[in-house]
């Protein structure tokens, strides 16, 4: 080096020329700079355009066509054409069902909840009696009566029926609202337009449906929180067992080396693998557990092991190195000076570790196990795969019923080609986003708050 | 009495047996071998339903690895259409996420102030945070009527390999730019003084020095995306088409049909969701032939990340 360097400063510039040099390096410099800093807001503008996109599909205008118009109803009943529905008493409410509704399908109302407390509507009282005192009555025996609001809500399903006949984006509905009426009123004159939020108390509560309209998200969302059920009381314990293991009791040999690469290994293992070692173990060779028969409680025959607790085992496989690999970096940020004044003061190892590693690594651990919740809450493949059902409307009873959760839910109703569903995935999509969201800012919360520095 | 109060003096000194305590451990070290378990669930579950597959006298090896049309109705079983359009998602993700990722990691260390790293690095954690199936929402409802309205509706597919690609590759953004931010940040400070203190500029440093320094951890990261990547199942599964795109070489155009991004194209990972999902009997050729998928994509992947904890272990480069 020291002998080729007089020969190299031949090449060097000199003058103005090293001026023009550090010139163009310095524009480098900042045009690259502006490139990097470009990336980054790419990756914030596809975020944003993803949430727009969203957001645009809840909300929007709908047009609609009832199937009996209000002042119909008003006419049957004898009051002003112009009277609003919601101007009407209970009774006035009750006497448009059964003027409208044949007497089968009131009746199949009746006996899901009644009408009133001290009367029947549509059933005869000893035909009442003897439904009720079968083995097996229908809901309507021991729920309380409907409320006005209830029936209000029956009325506009049952009789009024409105159609759907347009749906329009957030963006459209806004700023091009005369256009879209216009359209409206010459393509389906006597349609209604009205502001629609997908998001509602009444999606949040209703059961699975194939009218986009009135289905809702109730069955998958508490399939979802079965499952993640599962799958914590799964991953969490073993998990931890696994990590305190790797941490405090491991010697440096070869079984210990296998564990801990084999468990990175599986951290990058695809998710849809996880889900057909679900359907190979948990529900066919393990049927007989999954699926409740060994503990006599088939609960759902049809169910041939594609159950809930199936599903949360899967996912709890799935999520488990995630957990092990969270707990023991929190278990290794707990000083020595804690474990060797505990060991020193004649505890036994396991004393040690119960009484002060695991508590100070406690926040660490239940951040981590938060955060592979969260992942578990949006997982979907796997699911799939495992058997999730393709359309069930009764909520789940317990570990060995059908299920299916949030994440399918979005993935089929985004798979149907009529666009009504598009607006109702949307919509599952922000209750789901919330959700997920709560659970991280919950980890946030507890990482911030337990915060330790030795 | 004193003899006895000798010999527990002794046997003080030596360990005492305790049961609980083996005991405890003997559970933990069960807790952990449930991993090793699952490893070797899987390998035997795909290795036993594969081989049911490969032994079925409809199935020919050969035609499996060299084959081009993926037919279990007509008994032809070739693998390529379905490896061939994840290789293409694959190739149309990594084309986004690996320059994206690695110049967002490059500011992230390199350029930008602490407050704009407070601000930034939440968002790409809530980006990484979102579930699958809303990228694939994304995809099918954003990102391909965007390229139809670009390229043309005539040449772009509703269901398109390209916007599922670009999909996974925003998706995988955040995982190349947290490792290899984690890269770039290991290099000792010392090696950016000595080359500022040579007159380079910061461009130079970075992209001379730093990255150079860091290439193992950077390699290693492109690695781990690309195996997501292959992975990935929801957004190829709404986005990328529900039915194999079957090719004859030399019949078909190369570029025009073969690997031509904007026509549907149904993955592994997506033609094992879409039959899983439906009715499926068990020991029928279907089922088994979707295991034979399945250990193929768990024999890339897992080589992918054995290949970078090798490229890590291998070629860091060990400071201080």
């Amino acid at each position: 080096m020291s002998v080729a360097a007089p020969e190299r400063t031949a090449g060097f510039p000199e003058g103005e020329e090293i001026d023009r040099q550090i010139e163009t390096r310095k524009r480098q410099g900042a045009i690259a700079r502006s490139l990097f800093l470009l990336s980054l807001i790419v990756a914030v503008l596809a975020l944003l355009t993803l949430l727009v996109t969203v957001i645009n599909q809840s909300f929007g205008l709908v047009a609609t066509v009832d199937e009996v118009s209000t002042a119909e109803i008003m006419e049957s009943l004898g009051a002003a054409t112009d009277a609003q529905l919601d101007e009407l008493d209970k009774d006035q409410l009750v006497a448009v069902l059964m003027g409208h509704l044949e007497r089968n399908p009131g009746r199949r109302l009746e006996r899901e909840q009644r009408f009133y407390e001290d009367r029947l509507v549509f059933e005869t009282q000893a035909k009442w009696d003897e439904v009720c005192s079968t083995a097996a009555p229908p809901p309507g025996c021991s729920r309380p009566a409907r409320s006005r609001s209830d029936v209000l809500a029956l009325v506009i399903e049952e009789v009024v029926k409105p159609q759907i006949v347009g749906i329009w984006n957030l963006g459209d509905s806004l700023f091009q609202r005369p256009q879209i009426e216009a359209e409206v009123n010459q393509a389906v004159p006597g349609a209604e337009l009205s502001f629609r939020s997908w998001v509602s108390g009444r999606f949040l509560t209703s059961p699975q449906d194939p009218e986009p309209a009135t289905a809702g998200i109730r069955t998958a969302i508490l399939g979802s929180l079965w499952v993640l059920a599962i799958t914590i009381l799964f991953a969490f314990p073993v998990g931890v067992a696994a990590a305190i293991y790797l941490e405090e009791y491991a010697a440096d040999n070869w079984v210990n080396r296998l564990l801990g690469t084999n468990i990175s290994n599986l951290a990058g293992v695809p998710s849809i693998i996880y889900g057909m070692l679900g359907l190979a173990i948990f529900v066919r060779t393990l049927q007989a557990f999954t699926s409740g028969a060994a503990f006599g409680a088939g609960a759902d025959a049809s169910a041939n092991g594609r159950t809930i607790l199936a599903a949360g085992l899967t996912l709890g496989l799935l999520v488990l190195p995630v957990v092990i690999i969270s707990s023991r970096e929190a278990i290794r940020a707990v000083p020595q000076s804690l474990r060797r004044a505990g060991l020193a003061l004649g505890a036994t190892r396991w004393q040690t570790i119960r009484a002060h590693v695991l508590p100070n690594a406690l926040p660490g651990i239940l951040t981590g196990t938060i955060l592979a919740m969260a992942r578990a809450f949006g997982e979907t493949a796997p699911l799939v795969v495992v058997g999730a059902s393709t359309f069930i409307t009764a909520d789940p009873t317990g570990p060995f019923s059908k299920f299916t959760v949030l994440p399918i839910q979005i993935y089929q109703w985004t798979a149907r080609p009529q666009p009504e569903f598009r607006n109702i995935a949307a919509a599952a999509i922000l209750v789901l986003l919330v959700l997920l969201l709560t659970l991280n800012a919950a980890a946030i919360v507890l990482r911030n708050r337990f915060k330790r520095t030795y | 009495m004193t003899q006895a109060a000798d010999s527990r003096l002794g046997a003080t000194l030596t360990k005492r047996a305790r049961p609980l305590e083996a005991l405890v451990q003997g559970l933990l070290f069960l807790a952990g071998a449930i991993s090793v378990v699952t490893t070797v669930g899987i390998v035997y579950e795909l290795g036993k339903e594969a081989l049911l597959f490969f032994r079925d006298p409809a199935v020919d090896f050969s035609e499996f690895v060299t084959g081009t049309q993926w037919r279990p109705g007509a008994g032809q079983f070739g693998i390529w259409p379905l490896v061939l359009a994840t290789l293409i998602t694959s190739a149309v993700a990594m084309a986004v996420a690996l320059p994206v990722g690695l110049a967002s990691a490059i500011y992230l260390s390199e350029y930008a102030t602490s407050r704009t790293r407070g601000i930034l690095k939440p968002v790409l954690e809530v980006l990484a945070g979102i579930p699958t199936v809303v990228y694939g929402y994304f995809a099918l409802t954003f990102m391909t009527p965007l390229l139809r309205s670009i390229f043309g509706v005539g040449a772009v597919e509703i269901f398109n390999d390209a916007s599922a690609g670009i999909v996974i590759g925003i998706l995988s953004i955040p995982l190349v730019s947290s490792l290899a931010e984690d890269a770039l940040s290991a290099v000792p400070g010392s090696l950016r003084e000595g080359a500022y203190a040579l007159g380079s500029t910061k461009l130079e440093t970075a992209v001379r020095v730093v990255v150079p320094a860091a290439l193992s951890g950077i390699s290693a990261a492109f690695v781990i995306a690309i195996s997501r990547a292959i992975g990935e199942t929801m957004v190829v599964a709404i986005a990328a088409g529900a039915g194999p795109k079957n090719f004859t070489l030399g019949e078909d155009s190369l570029f025009g049909y073969i690997l031509n991004p904007f026509k549907a194209g149904e993955t592994m990972t997506g033609h094992i969701v879409r039959i899983s999902g439906g009715d499926l009997s068990y020991n029928s050729i279907d089922y088994n032939s979707l295991f034979a998928i399945g250990l193929t994509l768990f024999v890339i992947t897992f080589a992918l990340n054995l290949f970078s904890q090798r490229i890590v272990r291998r070629f860091r480069e060990v400071y201080e």
